[in-house]
């Protein structure tokens, strides 16, 4: 079975905001939020680290489990590549009843060896699930076997979906990392400027925004963890010189450890909103100036940053008068709320609720002051029925959320946006701003909300 | 005849098998105010919505037992409890669907035997039907786990009719997972053109059709109901669809004496006719005008559509009976099979008109399709889209999931006038892609990033 240890580590990790906040007791006890039978939502251990690793686009992701685990989800996520294609591809042992009953450590093996052999990858991942893990299977030492003979890294992930959370399958990624692959190769273009981020993931593509932002600074970024990353540069992050954690409760503990292996400072910042993101490349520029970059570094940034705000708040102006007003229910996870709420209401928009559900106790003072101090107004989680009441009675003119409340929304007849992890557009960084802006527009603006909401003429009272 | 084989690769690549837990679920959508509930970790839940949640573009109702690490050692009889009573309390549903997963199975759980205990001893549960259905995902797929569930509903709710309460108008309809709520729709309505009821179960017409209800439902909104369950009984003929609904059809006889007719499709000229003339024979009418009429539609579509079929290369991978279903009306359009794959072993698929049946996946389609010197479309869901865009090859998105097109819901396949528009939509994508010869296809690109030369995939 999986080391306790580790997990308990996880759960207490002293990098994290939450635990810090929290007192010695309370800390002990760790952050794994018992799951309530017939009312809990969202994702398995094993979900979560699929999720952080999958964005590595040239391996193999190899499934070793019943189909379920990934013949019901594989390339179903919207994370970008611009280059390889490999990452998409779902790859199973597809355990069967007598492959269980036999044991699946000889198939995973063959399965590994099969998949090298087509793909020819530099690496390749194997994630245990809960079937193999409750047989016995060893993973660690298949993977290590196969490691040795075909001269390929096979990564061991370890994270069963009953271990625990989404999030929690986050983090034994980034353990998965720490221990099998950062570190493992020594670039030979290692620079002053090199950077990683860490929890991002490429959704949509939205890399390249930030990327273009970094370029224009003179900023590498060595990889992100993992958004369209290539193995090789992944094994290389150890030579950065900083590391910006984004999604802070995912990999908190990986940048943790990175600062305590190789020196690597870290800081929790965020590419949503147009201050922040300012305030992410002010953070990049001054660490890397404390680690010996050029300290003309801060000037450009400081340049860049007051061209980029003022040229952003202008191509946003005109639609200030259109949504001025307009009320915004923001139900989302990962994303640092308090910045895209600054956003709205420098818009005019009213924020009338924000979801905290992942976010850490500084974010959510930040959005707590954001909101006037209601306290109503932050929520954890909204009941389906309850945020449908608020649609009905015409308490929020549109939703920013994920897709699964989606249809909350719609059959409320009330205008949607995706802006979670299936979403199509590009949302950090400057110009993301102003995509969201443009794109709440559309919603808002669409004809077909009179319609709908207009009554069939047989419906319609003398 | 076919052959039908094992892929026998130990890596499954790009799995186009679902798991039969899934299968189930989708059944239970197609009952009445009804919360279907995994019994498994979280994520067993999870997957299988955010997929039913894309395919049908609706909110869907699906909860989890939440199992953990404590409890799969210790037995998840609590979690089974503690998740009734909170649906229960929360949602106020007519029917729980409690259905197994490959984790509660693999490490041996009673659930049935647990199930009478919590029953026993929680009076709050007493007026919901709560039906166990065993489906682990280490076995078969889809389709599967939807005839299984379909069979547990009827153990559990079906009972037999006295004579006096028999209805000679009657007919009970169980489709497969492959038929669509439009199909069903249909269905419904040319079974009412002869002056008959029809009483389908499940019905994911009356749910997952994307009407817009006005208020608030935290489960399943319309399909069959307990009480459609029970006058099962009451029909004079059941009529199931798909060869993987025979055991459904077999149990509703055993329990009600009702008969049933197994239409292994409803899809094309003769397999209609084979309908019309049960419909007819059933109700004790002639076929309607309307009825007659369509036919001959669909026959002036087989002949303005069949010069679009004679000679060209078709790929179908899915389900057993979606692949059936698809490969026959291919057949009959004088189309050829160049790739026929699906997820688990049938046996009647030893009777399509190919060289071989493979269970695999869709990295067997492309090999196929590379074997058989390419082909002109692939008939698949949406899971096909990366194999069809490496090969060039264009694609006709059917069968679940599919979340890249709209209205699948609504497609009808069924019927003379379903056949019909089924022919005009593939004709115009023949139409559209010519393709005069099977030249060389594109071949999939080999990663050049690294220096050791790839060599084929072993056993």
């Amino acid at each position: 079975m999986l080391n306790r240890k580790k997990i308990q580590d996880l759960m207490t990790e002293p990098g994290c905001a939450t635990n810090q906040a929290k007192s010695e007791k309370e800390r002990k006890k760790g952050c794994g939020k018992q799951l309530v039978p017939g009312a809990a939502a969202g994702g398995c251990a094993f979900d979560g680290a699929k999720i952080a690793l999958q964005p590595i686009t040239d391996v193999v992701h190899l499934v070793h489990g019943p189909i379920a685990c990934e013949g019901n989800s594989w390339d179903t996520r919207n994370t970008g590549s611009s280059g390889p294609e490999l990452y998409r591809r779902g790859f199973t042992t597809d355990m069967t009843n007598l492959d269980i009953v036999s044991g699946g450590e000889k198939k995973l093996y063959k399965a590994i060896r099969q998949a090298i052999n087509k793909h020819n990858p530099p690496a390749v991942f194997v994630y245990q699930t809960c079937v193999t893990a409750l047989i016995g299977d060893d993973i660690v030492a298949v993977c290590r076997a196969a490691t040795e003979r075909m001269g390929v890294p096979v990564i061991p992930v370890e994270a069963p979906g009953f271990v625990g959370s989404k999030n929690l399958g986050n983090r034994l990624a980034g353990e998965a990392l720490i221990d099998y692959v950062i570190g493992t190769r020594e670039p030979d273009d290692a620079g002053p400027t090199d950077i990683n981020i860490l929890g991002e993931y490429n959704v949509a593509g939205e890399m390249d925004i930030v990327r273009a932002l970094l370029e224009r600074l003179g900023i590498r970024l060595r990889t992100a963890i993992t958004g369209d990353a290539r193995y090789n540069d992944v094994a290389a992050a150890h030579t950065a010189r900083a590391n910006m954690v984004v999604c802070s409760q995912a990999l908190v503990t990986l940048a943790r450890k990175m600062k305590e292996r190789w020196g690597i400072p870290y800081f929790e910042g965020s590419f949503y909103g147009i201050s922040d993101t300012s305030e992410a490349l002010r953070a990049i520029a001054s660490m890397l100036i404390e680690r010996g970059a050029d300290p003309a570094l801060m000037d450009r940034t400081e340049a860049l940053i007051a061209e980029e705000e003022a040229k952003t708040w202008a191509r946003m102006e005109p639609y200030r008068a259109r949504l001025a007003g307009k009320r915004v229910l923001l139900y989302t996870g990962g994303v640092k709320s308090w910045s895209v709420i600054h956003a709205l209401q420098e818009m005019g928009m009213e924020v009338v609720g924000s979801s905290v559900r992942k976010s850490t106790e500084a974010d959510k003072q930040k959005a707590l002051e954001r909101l006037g101090g209601d306290e109503d107004k932050l929520v954890d989680a909204i009941a389906p029925k309850d945020m449908y009441a608020m649609f009905k009675e015409g308490r929020a003119d549109i939703m920013l959320s994920g897709g699964r409340s989606q249809f909350v929304a719609l059959k409320a007849k009330t205008p949607w946006l995706d802006i979670n992890q299936e979403r199509h557009h590009q949302y950090a960084g400057y110009d993301g701003m102003v995509t969201l802006v443009q794109q709440m527009d559309l919603a808002l603006s669409n004809p077909i909300w009179e319609q709908v909401r207009r009554p069939a003429p047989w419906e319609v009272e003398e | 005849m076919a052959l039908i084989v094992s892929h026998g690769h130990s890596v499954t690549s790009n799995p186009l098998k679902l798991s039969a837990p899934l299968g189930a679920s989708m059944a239970f959508m197609g009952m009445d105010g009804t919360m279907p509930l995994l019994h498994g970790s979280q994520g067993c839940t999870a997957f299988a919505l955010v997929m039913l949640v894309r395919h049908f573009r609706e909110a869907i109702p699906l909860q989890t037992t939440a199992m953990n690490e404590v409890s799969t050692i210790l037995g998840g009889m609590d979690q089974v409890e503690a998740a009734l009573l909170n649906i229960a309390k929360r949602t106020k549903p007519k029917i729980i669907g409690l259905i197994s997963t490959a984790l509660t199975e693999t490490r041996g759980e009673d659930m049935k035997g647990d199930l009478k205990l919590i029953l026993a001893r929680n009076p709050e549960l007493a007026d919901i039907k709560v039906i166990p259905v065993s489906a682990p995902d280490f076995t078969g797929s889809l389709e599967t786990g939807w005839g299984k569930a379909v069979t547990a509903i009827i153990n559990a709710l079906a009972e037999p009719a006295s004579a006096r309460a028999q209805e000679c108008n009657r007919i009970n309809i169980l489709p497969g997972v492959h038929l669509t709520p439009g199909d069903i729709e249909h269905l419904v309505e040319l079974v009412e053109e002869f002056g008959l009821k029809a009483n389908v179960l499940p019905d994911l017409s009356g749910s997952v059709d994307g009407h817009v209800p006005d208020h608030f439902i935290p489960t399943t909104l319309g399909g069959a109901t307990v009480e459609n369950a029970r006058a099962l009984g009451r029909a004079k003929l059941t009529i199931a669809i798909g060869e993987h609904m025979r055991i459904s059809a077999e149990t509703l006889q055993e329990r009600t004496g009702v008969p049933y007719v197994l239409f292994d499709r409803l899809t094309g000229l003769e397999a209609s006719d084979r309908l019309m003339v049960c419909l007819s024979t059933a109700a004790g009418k002639p076929v309607p005008a309307k009825i007659r009429r369509a036919r001959s539609q669909l026959i002036d579509a087989m002949l303005d559509g069949h010069f679009y079929f004679g000679g060209r290369k078709f790929a179908i991978a899915g389900e057993p009976d979606f692949l059936w279903s698809w490969a026959k009306l291919i057949n009959d359009m004088g189309g050829e099979l160049a790739a026929a794959i699906t997820s688990v072993h049938a046996a009647h698929l030893t009777q399509l008109p190919c060289q071989q049946v493979i269970i695999g996946d869709f990295q067997d389609m492309e090999d196929q399709i590379l074997e058989a010197g390419g082909a002109d479309l692939v008939i698949s869901n949406t899971n096909a889209r990366l194999s069809c865009q490496s090969l060039g090859i264009p694609h006709f998105r059917a069968g679940f999931p599919v979340y890249d097109r709209l209205g699948g819901a609504h497609r009808v396949h069924v019927g003379y006038r379903g056949t019909r528009d089924l022919i005009f939509q593939l004709a115009n994508v023949l139409i559209e892609h010519p393709g005069h010869d099977h030249g060389p296809v594109h071949q999939p690109q080999q990663t050049t990033e690294h220096d050791h030369v790839a060599t084929p995939a072993l056993g």
